[in-house]
């Protein structure tokens, strides 16, 4: 039936959603309000995670994607290798 | 109770002003008591889209500094009488809108009507901010196109942090209203989809305005498109949009002016 698509060059819309999505990512973290809550979210996790094990200040890794059902928060610690003071 | 509706968008020349007059005609054939309220000082459009432009005395920078009355410069729409415009100033700066004097100004018109619909002027910046400054409810105007909803992506960040609602820990009602959207385009990938840029913005669809000649033909008029030609696709749609930003659930479709062969052929009309 779309024998059109047979001919047809790449199309250009997935590029542009591939684009915003990953420019959005970006700006929402540099421009959105969102941001405060996320430099919060971190130093208070780093706070807490330093209380029992000793890691570095950029071991923190906070991500936050929003959704239209539900939004999720991802927290990804680094632990250094052994001889930290683990608890 | 009065609500407050903000049409908005960031970008310039999404439809912001087309659909602040179609869905304020479409909200007041609905029976209610209905305004819509120019916010882009210097650059007012509203009155023509709405064909009020030889009908402007007063403005509402007049009546935030207390130079008219509201009842002076609203203007009643003459073809239904529960339909109001509140102009912009043509001459004034933006600065002389204050936030004090337009949250005046919307309570006083929360006490005569049921929609107060604010017209935000492109951009960023104050006119744009106090437009949605107190809004309960927002449109978000949309086209399916990068730097649209990159400002779309904007506009919705300020929503959530600089409305007095989101300073009280409460949230603005927002809706995506996506404009000049072209089903055809979008299906052979040469289009953002109406999926794509859900995905993206995350916040509920409230309507799909199809790409449509009745939409020039009825700002050349000075009529929302809604009064101009009710039955025409992105009447429907602005008709279908109403009935969900009042609660109710109404299949979302993308309506399309059918066009027969014989109606292709001879069915050009003049406007």
């Amino acid at each position: 039936m779309n024998l059109m698509s047979f001919f047809q060059r790449r199309t250009s819309a997935p590029v542009a959603r591939e684009r915003l999505q990953i420019l959005l990512a970006h700006e929402r973290g540099v421009l959105g309000g969102k941001s405060d809550l996320v430099a919060v979210l971190r130093e208070e996790i780093l706070a807490v995670v330093r209380r029992h094990v000793t890691i570095e200040q950029e071991g923190v890794q906070i991500k936050m994607n929003r959704g239209s059902d539900m939004s999720t928060l991802e927290i990804e610690v680094e632990i250094p290798a052994p001889a930290s003071a683990g608890a | 109770m009065a609500k407050v509706l903000v049409v908005t968008s960031g970008k310039g020349g999404v439809g912001k002003t087309t659909s602040t007059a179609a869905l304020g005609a479409a909200l007041a054939h609905g029976g209610e008591k209905v305004v819509v309220i120019d916010f882009d000082v210097g650059l007012r459009n509203l009155d023509l889209v709405m064909g009020a432009e030889r009908r402007v005395v007063f403005d509402l920078i007049n009546v935030v500094q207390g130079d008219a009355k509201l009842n002076q410069a609203l203007i009643r729409d003459k073809r239904m009488e529960n339909l109001s415009l509140l102009p912009a100033s043509q001459t004034r700066d933006k600065d002389a809108l204050t936030e004090e004097g337009v949250a005046r100004v919307l309570n006083e018109l929360r006490e005569k009507f049921d929609w107060i619909v604010c017209d935000s002027p492109a951009g960023i910046e104050r006119g744009a901010t106090l437009a949605m400054r107190h809004a309960d409810v927002a449109v978000v105007v949309t086209n399916p196109e990068v730097s649209s909803v990159r400002d779309s992506d904007r506009i919705i960040g300020l929503l959530d942090s600089k409305t007095e609602k989101a300073e009280k820990g409460e949230r603005v009602e927002k809706h995506l209203l996506l404009t000049r959207y072209d089903p055809i385009r979008a299906e052979r990938g040469e289009m953002l989809k109406v999926d794509d840029v859900l995905e993206i913005l995350s916040i509920p669809l409230i309507g799909i305005i199809p790409e449509s000649e009745e939409v020039l033909r009825a700002s050349n008029v000075g009529s929302p498109v809604t009064l101009n030609s009710p039955t025409s696709a992105p009447s429907k749609a602005y008709f279908d949009a109403v009935r969900r930003l009042k609660g109710e659930t109404v299949e979302m479709s993308v309506p399309t002016d059918k066009k027969s062969l014989f109606g292709k052929l001879f069915g050009r009309r003049a406007a």
